[in-house]
């Protein structure tokens, strides 16, 4: 029963979606709209349970003493006041003056920080990373180059090397996207396909 | 070690120190140099759809992006809704990243704002734009709203119902907007593109950072009919409408940023053949 349920569920509103989307009519979009309804239903359920397991694993960092088991102890605290704030608006939705100055004065420039790091990550990896060893090195080096340049201001040659740069996106990296986003696509029709017909079970669990 | 191999063997906090270094005065003196910036076809496709929209006409803005991406996203965000307030298409806008509603809020009410010191133009919430907020799981609402917007959006941002919006009006699923206008940083753009335009075949045009642009070029002219890339793409956007901003204003602390990029690869590879040849010249 345990395993037989949901292989059956999964294998029925599965051809369902499938019927829902290739042939739609009035009545299939009605249970459609029906099920995109339930997913909310569904998600609060995984919303409860992601506060759920996040609190465990912080508490149990923070019983244990575990490496670096203060961080956890700001999670908690973060988590809690952000959420106590957000439930007194204060003039408007979300717009708590605490609320909003720690989005303003805290998370957005601990998030900006983080991003802009990866300047100076890519400028070192292009350093180490891009030498023409190769044949092939040469050509992403030449390319990641023409990439770069069109930025630049070149005076006469911007236009061409603008068109250049564009001619690299358009043909030579479509070809290669397009190669890889077929060969994803194809990967996926299979393993939905194995998931449909129960062939692939491990979303079931090890049980 | 000689020469040639500590130029290939650089410690990279010399690489960081130096493009700090640039990247700050190229930032401080950016009025002294100007980066002269030719427009793309797959950006000036997008503020040409805006521009040949009827008055009234209603497009859907998705700003799915986070705080991270804030600098290269923000400013085509706002020359785009610029562009829509000046031409009098009414914005419709939603958010599906968890940090999106304050962002959004903040942009609408400062596009709000800027539209009338620049064109005397008042905008009114409800009439002429409108944001539904933030909902989970990108896939199910790009889905949802494909059947109907109140499906995940009984209510807006403020908590008024929809159907109490103006701009709502006979406003059902995405077969009635002009076209959807996605700001992403993160996964968003390909299920936007699966979910949406793939299933209910609406014009789709994204806005994405620099590092992700050449991920979506195998879709343009299909699934997408516009791309705009990165800071360039926001300084392409900017000098179409004719206002220029941040992202111009950015432009010469990223061209000295990819010149020193350029210049420590130059460094590492002379580095390189230099010490390749010294080796076989001892052997």
């Amino acid at each position: 029963m345990k395993q037989w349920l949901p292989l059956k569920l999964v294998f029925i509103l599965g051809l369902f979606m499938v019927f829902q989307y290739f042939v739609p009519n009035d009545t299939s979009d009605m249970i459609y709209e029906y099920a995109l309804d339930w997913t909310i239903i569904i998600g609060i359920f995984a919303l409860i349970l992601g506060l759920w397991s996040l609190l465990r694993v912080n508490v149990d960092k923070i019983k244990r003493k575990s490496e670096n088991w203060q961080y956890a102890v700001i999670t908690i605290a973060g988590l809690f006041f952000m959420m106590i704030v957000g439930f007194f608006p204060d003039g408007g939705f979300l717009t708590n003056y605490w609320y909003i100055h720690f989005f303003s004065y805290i998370m957005v420039p601990i998030q900006a920080t983080m991003f802009a790091l990866l300047a100076f990550f890519i400028a070192s990896a292009a350093f180490r990373a891009f030498r023409a060893r190769s044949l092939l090195a040469s050509v992403l080096l030449l390319a990641a180059f023409i990439i770069m340049v069109r930025f630049m201001p070149m005076g006469p040659l911007s236009e061409p090397i603008s068109d250049l740069a564009s001619w690299v996106l358009k043909v030579p990296n479509l070809a290669a996207k397009r190669a890889i986003i077929i060969g994803i696509g194809l990967g996926i029709v299979a393993t939905s396909l194995k998931v449909l017909l129960g062939i692939e079970r491990s979303y079931l669990g090890k049980d | 070690m000689n020469v040639f191999e500590k130029m290939t063997m650089l410690d990279r906090r010399w690489v960081y120190l130096f493009l700090a270094v640039v990247v700050t005065f190229a930032y401080l003196f950016r009025n002294d140099f100007s980066v002269p910036v030719t427009v793309t076809s797959e950006v000036e496709s997008i503020y040409q759809f805006i521009e040949d929209l009827d008055p009234g006409d209603k497009i859907l803005i998705s700003f799915d992006y986070d705080p991270n991406s804030l600098a290269e996203l923000h400013p085509m965000a706002r020359a785009i809704l610029l562009h829509a307030f000046r031409t009098d298409v009414k914005v419709l806008g939603v958010t599906l990243s968890q940090y999106g509603s304050t962002m959004v809020e903040e942009l609408l009410r400062n596009g709000v704002e800027e539209s009338r010191e620049l064109y005397g133009i008042e905008k009114k919430y409800g009439e002429d734009y409108c944001f539904l907020g933030y909902r989970p799981y990108p896939a199910l609402v790009i889905l949802g709203m494909g059947q109907n917007f109140r499906i995940y959006f009984p209510e807006d941002y403020y908590n008024n119902p929809l159907d109490s919006l103006p701009i709502m009006d006979r406003v059902r699923n995405y077969d009635d907007v002009k076209c959807v206008l996605v700001l992403t940083s993160g996964t968003t753009g390909d299920w936007w593109i699966v979910y949406g335009n793939a299933k209910y075949d609406m014009p789709l045009a994204l806005g994405v950072t620099g590092v992700m642009a050449s991920d979506f070029y195998p879709y343009l002219g299909n699934a997408i009919f516009g791309l705009i890339g990165g800071w360039k793409g926001a300084a392409e956007y900017e000098k179409l409408v004719g206002e220029e901003h941040d992202a111009t204003a950015g432009m010469p602390a990223q061209v000295a940023a990819h010149l020193t990029i350029i210049l420590f690869i130059l460094i590492g590879n002379i580095g390189y053949y230099l010490s390749r040849r010294k080796t076989q010249t001892d052997l």
